[in-house]
């Protein structure tokens, strides 16, 4: 038998013949790694949430490794002199040795923490990215019903997860919580006491936790985000409106290997800057707290970022209860406690209200199109002016959330700071409104008006008649008033001189010049397609 | 630069005088996308390419060193806790943290600079395929209702009725023994009624229940001073933990002048007459907000408040909200001392401890 000589470059065309004969994967994946993806620095933003859920994945399956996810009462025996000989849950015990007796758990702790605040963080400013550019107008508005779920979700993990060790302040936390679900009318003391196995807290309550944050909650996200991304994919990236881009294409760079690889960039410096933050900053130092017991609280005692909202709101609300004086069912008369409003209702509105959002809008305006380029929040002004009304009514319920760190750190009454709080959540929205509305028609106005006069150049001129002017720089041939007539359209207006090509690129290079000084001014813009012959250099040969 | 441009008629590639970048270019037309601009970003051999190649080669070697330098911490840095302030145990997170930090950066600022300098700049146009086709929605749509015709449903009613009645309480099934398992009734006669604290006889074999302080020893009336409060729990076996998380209680010791004030509101109150001891006066330390211990005592005004939300009680009149989203005071523990001079709950609490509900009494 005579041994065949092995074509080597036959191997690559070979095995993907093998493989298309068998996966019939050849077109769907030419067409995966020619896939176009528009740019944009914004587009970031939903990327960092899906990197720092990644890593939540990584850093949460080391954690339970080691967590012992029960209230069972243990003797504290561990590397910390401070409680040792304590009595503690074992869910708290087990916390205590992931830091300090387990090698490298403290970091990993600390990893997984911030790497939850950065998830929550990225989503909420990836939200505000999408919203204010009107990017969940149709066809994506699926999409963003499943962005606020996702939000959603994300509060639920954090919180369950928050609760788990069971150090002096989640306890706190579980107790609020506790009352929030027994607030609620009729449902109130069951609802409590099915979710708790009885009375508060039970001992039922961090094994359930436990199976909710590394199970359940986990599956529904990553379903979720498959969901999401799936529908990015197939409905492809928005786009800013720009030169030939139209609602009918994507303009950017193909897939592979400059888009993939730069996504794979940042998904290891999101890595980095997490790794970073855990080891430089310290974060729930839950050895501080103690266990928790129903007896002890600190002050200031402040759940994470993206739970102050909601516990600022329960601030906020007066005492305002319903009493219903009903003598049915053997009770003395009901009573809807005043924590069912901030914490019951208005967290449901909060979340129904965003997500009915897509839908009120095309309602509002009768816009049903189709849109898949982007807004500037300029050209919406309303749409804005509300984005920046919710922004205020959050950032008030956020800051109410601290207002005793707030008020001792300053020097404020604190009955003070929950008046500002109160007053100011009814007054500043309308006020964030009316102001971002005008922002945005000033905005308008000096685009168009840069449009019609040109760029302001700096340069003042005395006219014969004594006054003073400054020159423009015309963007276009002006007629016969000195007016140009360009349309706007929606994106960036030239502002500065250099922007329409007064001034030649800077040069690079940090101690020495590493190119040639421009001789002459460039003119912006895409240099045109090179003829194909040029591009003998790009490909190797065959 | 539009997608209709350059139009350039479909190629042969298979023919061999074309460059593998005209193949690419070809398969990226056939999936409806125009490469209308490519260039390498540097001449190939330029200065400035060979520079971008070096910073590229630092950041992968500098990944290198502190990879090996987060080895080298993991194993050989003392991890163990040890205490006191400045003890190099205290260095090792920071030290991991900095090392991956910097391991991991340099790999991301590696492929950034890799992808974002030395790889062709490109743009392409794709095209998006807006417009749905209305025909194949038409077939789509007509082939669901034929399935639906062909069911004939229309045609049997008997079977809808059957659907209707006999397969929708299958729908339950799988929620009712999740959901179902779950439910606890809060009114159930258990230990942990919502309706009554450790400090019921009951739980005492019907004696009345001792006020202890943490570690469990009983208090007596000098063992709190003029103006002070600790937070006692009931005398019964696991009165301290959190078993019993509605039962801590503050006993507060009230100087003269405000223990009469305290006193006569309590008097003038209904459920709260004489449930004080000389001056002495026992409120339950869970908010009646959020449950959260209302702890923070302010002798001079006579206020408790809660860190949680803010809530204040004055306590001098039966312990009346004041201020915040509490509605309800809290309530008040009848005491007194038994014959061995030990603080006693004359009963259990008559009202309800904790945060408030719907069907409180």
């Amino acid at each position: 038998m005579k041994r065949r000589k092995l074509d080597l470059g036959a191997v690559p065309g070979n095995v993907a013949r093998g493989a298309d004969e068998r996966l019939q994967a050849s077109t769907p994946l030419r067409g995966l790694l020619n896939k176009v993806f528009p740019d944009h620095w914004s587009f970031l933003l939903g990327e960092i949430a899906l990197f720092s859920f990644v890593v939540l994945l990584l850093t949460g399956v080391f954690l339970t490794l080691f967590f012992d996810p029960s209230m069972r009462e243990v003797v504290y025996n561990g590397s910390y002199p401070g409680l040792r000989g304590q009595m503690m849950s074992a869910a708290y015990a087990s916390s205590l040795d992931i830091s300090f007796d387990v090698r490298g758990g403290l970091i990993m702790r600390q990893m997984h923490h911030w790497a939850a605040l950065m998830f929550m963080a990225a989503i909420v400013i990836h939200m505000f990215r999408v919203f204010f550019t009107g990017a969940f107008r149709k066809p994506r508005e699926t999409n963003w019903v499943i962005g606020v779920t996702l939000f959603l979700l994300g509060f639920f993990a954090g919180f369950t997860g928050y609760s788990l060790p069971d150090d002096g302040l989640s306890g706190t936390g579980l107790r609020i919580a506790s009352a929030i679900m027994l607030s609620f009318p009729v449902i109130g003391s069951w609802l409590s006491s099915s979710v708790f196995g009885g009375e508060f807290p039970g001992m039922l309550i961090i094994p359930r936790f436990f199976i909710a944050h590394v199970l359940i909650i986990p599956a529904l996200l990553l379903g979720l985000i498959a969901a999401h991304l799936g529908l990015v994919f197939a409905q492809k990236h928005t786009q800013w409106p720009g030169p030939g881009r139209t609602n009918e294409n994507v303009v950017g760079e193909r897939m592979f290997p400059r888009y993939a690889m730069k996504q794979g960039g940042f998904f290891m410096a999101v890595f980095g800057v997490i790794a970073f933050m855990a080891g430089a900053f310290q974060i729930n130092p839950i050895w501080l707290f103690g266990p928790y017991r129903a007896s002890e609280v600190s002050s200031a005692s402040q759940p994470d970022w993206y739970v102050m909202f909601m516990d600022g709101l329960v601030r906020l609300m007066p005492d305002w209860d319903i009493f219903i004086p009903l003598k049915i069912g053997g009770g003395e008369g009901y009573v809807i406690p005043p924590m069912f409003w901030p914490a019951g209702v208005l967290l449901g509105v909060l979340i129904v209200l965003p997500m009915l959002y897509p839908a009120i809008e095309a309602r509002l305006t009768g816009d049903k199109r189709i849109h898949n380029l982007l807004e500037r929040p300029r050209d919406n002004p309303h749409r804005t002016a509300l984005g920046m009304m919710a922004v205020s009514f959050y950032i008030i319920a956020t800051i109410s959330g601290g207002n005793d760190v707030v008020a001792d750190k300053f020097h404020i009454s604190l009955n003070a700071m929950t008046w500002v709080g109160r007053i100011g959540l009814l007054i500043v929205p309308p006020i964030a409104y009316w102001v971002t509305y005008r922002i945005c028609l000033g905005l308008q106005q000096h685009d168009r008006e840069v449009l019609a006069h040109g760029v302001e150049t700096g340069i003042i001129k005395r006219l014969p008649d004594g006054r003073f002017v400054e020159v423009h720089q015309p963007l276009a041939a002006p007629d016969e008033h000195g007016h140009t007539h360009l349309e706007y359209t929606g994106w960036v207006v030239p502002k500065k001189m250099n922007r329409v090509g007064a001034l030649g690129p800077a040069i690079k290079g940090f101690f020495f010049p590493i190119e040639k000084p421009v001789e002459a001014p460039v003119s912006p813009g895409h240099p045109p397609v090179d003829p194909a012959a040029k591009r003998e250099e790009v490909g190797s040969s065959h | 630069m539009s997608t209709k441009t350059p139009s350039t008629e479909a190629v042969d590639i298979n023919d061999p005088k074309l460059s593998r970048f005209e193949i690419i270019r070809e398969g990226a037309r056939r999936d409806d996308i125009e490469i209308v601009h490519y260039e390498p970003q540097f001449p190939p051999g330029s200065k400035a390419e060979k520079r971008m190649v070096r910073i590229v080669a630092t950041f992968f070697l500098i990944t290198g060193v502190a990879s090996l330098a987060f080895l080298g911490v993991f194993i050989f840095w003392p991890w163990e806790y040890e205490h006191g302030a400045y003890t190099l145990s205290k260095f090792y997170t920071p030290l991991l943290g900095v090392t991956l930090g910097i391991a991991l950066l340099g790999i991301g600022f590696g492929i950034l600079t890799w992808a974002k300098k030395l790889l062709p700049h490109e743009i392409s146009v794709q095209d998006r395929h807006v417009g749905t086709d209305p025909e194949s929605q038409k077939l789509t749509g007509e082939t669901a209702l034929y399935m639906l015709d062909e069911l004939g449903l229309k045609r049997r009613p008997l079977l809808k009725g059957a659907i209707g009645l006999g397969l929708a309480p299958v729908a339950v099934v799988a929620a009712a023994p999740l959901i179902g398992g779950l439910i606890k009734d809060p009114h159930g006669e258990e230990r942990q009624s919502m309706y009554k604290t450790g400090f019921n006889p009951v739980y005492n074999d019907g004696n009345l229940v001792r006020l202890v302080q943490l570690d469990g020893s009983p208090v007596r009336p000098e063992d709190v001073s003029a103006g002070g409060q600790i937070t006692v729990f009931p005398g019964i076996a696991h009165g301290n933990t959190n078993e019993w998380a509605d039962s801590p209680t503050l006993l507060i010791h009230l100087r003269e002048d405000d223990a009469r004030k305290a006193a006569a509101a309590a008097d003038a109150d209904e459920i709260n007459r004489g449930a004080y001891y000389g001056n002495y006066v026992a409120f339950t330390k869970i908010c009646s907000h959020a449950g959260c211990p209302a702890s923070l005592y302010e002798q001079q005004t006579n206020r408790l408040l809660c860190p949680c939300h803010q809530s204040q009680f004055l306590i001098i009149d039966n312990a009346r909200p004041v201020f915040g989203p509490a509605h309800k005071r809290l309530a008040m523990l009848p005491i007194d001392v038994d014959s061995e001079g030990f603080f006693v709950a004359k009963s259990d609490y008559k009202e309800t401890v904790g945060p408030d509900f719907w069907e409180r009494p």
